[in-house]
């Protein structure tokens, strides 16, 4: 491929857009026609689209490196009210080595916590190349003032996350103030210094493919490095649909700017057989480019042990069961 | 995070095994209720994948379309004709069920004969053959209050001839609200793809439907034309191409017979400027190269509107060029083989004339398989109305973009066809599309989608594409003498 994703945008650097979306992404009156003269998505296609290429299967030998790569792309996530220092550290162990049966197991992409606790995910974590990410800006709900998400960014920034997943105010987006969005996007993007920047669209919230679609083209206008389905905290969560329609804007984007943009579903994906589906969806809709932790990541908890489990199965031969690998509580 | 990460991983071959189509080394002819030799000369049905033989077929000589017609008009006479409608539901239902019990087995071996992909065959083909049986079976005591008067009757035999595009499928169209309506059928499925009929007829057996009731035969146009022009035939019907349709219709002409006609006519997708741009892609890819475009009504033509043409077109291009064309057993296949030799032959020279005559081709760069009779997806750009490919039915894997300005030159366009089976219309823009949708002389229009089956749904054509229905309660008219 003459092209590929290994360079994904830093921080800051200012993006040369061509000249429609160079408008847009000024803000205000243009943002908004733009935003609103995107082409429509229809619902019933769409669904359509996703159900037929779930079911295509990735076939038995190329299971096991599929199987790796989703490995690759999770970010192993707890952000419970319960959540203490050790059990950051317990997941830190998992993330590290997650199973030590099987010491050619790849590590995990990164692992996601609160901000309060990015510095002990950060001492536990080391040296190794897992990287720390940590949501902010008044997770989940963002209903906080301006002060207060940029207080948290940099709380977790400060404390070293490499990565930070916010999450956009709905309510200012389903009241049509767009701008006020895209500015605070700019704001958080600005306060991330250099770290990733995840824009969390709450999809399950925005109640139309439409609107997943026109807030996906709004976080990259912005700068998001990555655009991500859900917080895990709303019902649904990510779905396949809703997944396409992201996969879909960043592969315009990328054909429009020659810029590397990812996707993060995130929340409900606790299968391997869910994760290949993604994986699938991942290689068609967006390209066999984004098949990296650097353009696509999985938000969950549940699913790497899922993927331990058939990733056993595969070299073993037979199943073992869940009592073979390690449970997070 | 380093740069050296492996390569990502590909599709690797996930093949039905053929096994378990549990193909036979020779099919027969099922008359009466039983199956026999015939009296005709064997053929052999052939894997369009593989140019390899699959079986042995009885061959239908005249004495056994007579011996057909014969046990069809006894059948009724003597058993169907005076049964209970609930009764004859009974035996449709249990058809039904029979098909979704035996539908791998079915999906395989329609795989194997006709070229079409199994993941299709199993998802598409199967379910709906079903479906339009169920659908059936409810009307069967329901036909007093469908709308054509207290007590509609049954024609008597029904002689059948279907296509090779969807042998099943048209056989349970075709054989479902025949059998409903209180008719008895003899069905002659298409000379290259004969088996899953055949198969049919052992279902029929495994159902006790009562002897005669459906008898199978074989062969080629000239046992299709002594089925339908049979004197003790009360109702011939006809699935298949314009051409032949027109020669049925005119050996009947006179005879006080008038045939049942499910004809041709590529369809034709109008996509506006304001249309839901991915899904559109989607629809108009799907709908050419869905089941290698041998589909009545496929929209083998899309007209696009001149200020969004020249991206639409790339990204069709680009998203044809993700269909994956080869083996049909595997799963994971889109496209599969041509039907048969002669076909390929013909669309090669279709798509050789639409070179000549100036229109710029695209082929999909997805290698294909060594054997077998396969042609890549084809995508012609800078079509006009005056050339071949625009106005001739293509029946294959080649899809021909035109423009338009306006909406008036879409309509007009797309009505500049002797056909009129199929077109779609897509916006965002609902009262766009209606005002489109009233003014094409198509028998069905569908709206931000394409090629969308249902047996509640009434299909088919206006002018050369037939004037008949199957499927819901116009669908019943056909078999019923109203």
């Amino acid at each position: 491929m003459a092209h590929s994703p290994s360079r994904t945008r830093g921080s800051g650097a200012p993006a040369r857009l061509p000249t429609e979306l160079a408008e847009a992404a000024r803000g205000g009156r243009a943002l908004e026609s733009f935003l609103r003269g995107l082409p429509g998505v229809d619902a019933v296609g769409l669904e359509q689209r996703a159900a037929a290429l779930g079911a295509r299967g990735v076939g038995k030998d190329a299971k096991l490196r599929a199987i790796d790569t989703a490995i690759g792309m999770v970010d192993l996530t707890t952000l419970e009210g319960a959540d203490t220092p050790g059990k950051v550290r317990a997941l830190a162990a998992k993330a590290r080595h997650p199973d030590p049966g099987h010491s050619a197991t790849p590590r995990v992409a990164a692992l996601c916590v609160y901000p309060d606790l990015v510095a002990e995910a950060v001492s536990a974590l080391g040296e190794v190349p897992v990287g720390v990410a940590s949501v902010a800006t008044a997770f989940p709900s963002g209903r906080s003032c301006s002060r207060a998400k940029l207080a948290e960014v940099e709380l977790a920034v400060d404390a070293g996350a490499d990565e930070v997943d916010m999450v956009i105010d709905r309510g200012a987006f389903l009241s049509g103030r767009y701008g006020e969005v895209f500015d605070e996007i700019r704001e958080v993007r600005a306060a991330c210094g250099g770290a990733h920047l995840k824009v969390i669209l709450e999809t399950g919230e925005l109640g139309t493919y439409d609107n997943v679609q026109r807030a996906s083209w709004l976080a990259l206008l912005a700068g998001a490095d990555f655009v991500k389905t859900s917080t895990g905290k709303v019902s649904p969560a990510a779905t396949l649909p809703v997944t396409h329609v992201l996969l879909r804007a960043v592969r315009e984007w990328y054909n429009r700017t020659g810029q590397w943009r990812g996707v993060k579903p995130a929340g409900g994906i606790r299968t391997t057989k869910d994760a290949l589906r993604y994986l699938v969806a991942v290689r068609e809709v967006a390209g066999p480019e984004w098949l990296t932790p650097r353009l696509f990541r999985f938000g969950a908890s549940g699913l790497l042990n899922d993927l331990l489990m058939q990733r056993r199965t595969q070299l073993d031969g037979h199943y073992g069961g869940p009592d073979h690998v390690a449970v997070d509580l | 995070m380093t740069d050296s990460e492996p390569a990502p991983w590909e599709y690797v071959p996930a093949p039905e095994s053929a096994g378990l189509a549990g193909l036979s080394s020779e099919y027969r002819l099922f008359v009466d209720g039983t199956f026999s030799a015939g009296s005709g000369e064997k053929t052999t049905s052939v894997n369009p994948a593989t140019t390899e033989e699959l079986a042995t077929v009885a061959g239908t000589a005249d004495s056994d379309v007579d011996r057909a017609v014969e046990a069809a008009s006894g059948a009724f006479r003597d058993r169907w004709g005076g049964l209970d409608g609930s009764a004859r539901a009974k035996y449709l239902f249990r058809l039904a069920r029979l098909l979704q019990e035996r539908g791998r087995e079915l999906a395989v071996l329609e795989s194997l004969d006709t070229g079409k992909p199994v993941r299709q065959a199993r998802e598409f083909d199967l379910p709906n053959a079903a479906a339009y049986f169920l659908h059936h079976a409810g009307w069967a005591d329901k036909l007093d209050y469908a709308g054509f008067g207290p007590d509609p009757a049954p024609f008597g035999v029904v002689g059948q001839v279907l296509p090779w595009n969807f042998p099943l499928l048209t056989l349970a169209q075709q054989v479902a609200p025949a059998l409903a309506c209180g008719n008895t059928v003899v069905v002659k499925p298409a000379e290259t793809t004969p088996l899953s009929a055949l198969v049919f007829a052992e279902l029929c057996q495994q159902a006790g439907l009562p002897p005669g009731v459906v008898n199978v035969l074989t062969g080629g146009a000239h046992t299709g034309e002594k089925l339908l022009s049979h004197p003790g035939v009360a109702k011939p019907a006809f699935v298949g191409s314009t051409e032949v349709g027109r020669r049925i219709r005119h050996r009947l002409a006179g005879t006080g017979r008038t045939p049942v006609l499910m004809l041709g006519g590529s369809g034709t997708n109008i996509v506006f400027a304001d249309a839901p741009v991915e899904q559109a892609v989607q629809g108009v890819v799907d709908g050419a190269f869905f089941n290698q475009g041998h589909v009545r009504g496929a929209g083998s033509r899309v007209l696009v509107e001149e200020s969004v043409a020249e991206e639409f077109v790339e990204r069709v291009r680009e998203r044809t060029a993700t269909l994956r064309v080869g083996d049909p057993l595997d799963r994971n296949t889109d496209v599969g083989a041509v039907n048969s030799a002669a076909e390929l032959d013909r669309i090669t020279r279709l798509v050789e004339t639409g070179e000549a005559e100036g229109a710029r081709r695209w082929s999909s760069p997805h290698p294909l398989p060594e054997r077998g009779y396969f042609l890549a997806p084809t995508v012609f750009s800078e079509v006009h109305q005056s050339m071949r490919l625009a106005r001739e039915e293509v029946f294959g894997p080649v899809l021909s973009v035109l423009t338009f300005r306006t909406p008036e030159e879409a309509v007009t366009k797309a009505n500049n066809t002797p056909h009129g089976l199929a077109a779609g219309v897509w916006s965002e823009k609902g009262s766009r599309t209606l005002w489109t949708a009233n003014r094409l002389r198509t028998g069905v229009v569908w709206g931000n989608t394409f090629h969308r089956f249902d047996p509640t749904a009434p299909f088919g054509g206006e002018r050369e594409s037939g004037s008949d229905r199957v499927g819901g309660r116009a669908g019943l008219e056909a078999y019923l003498d109203v």
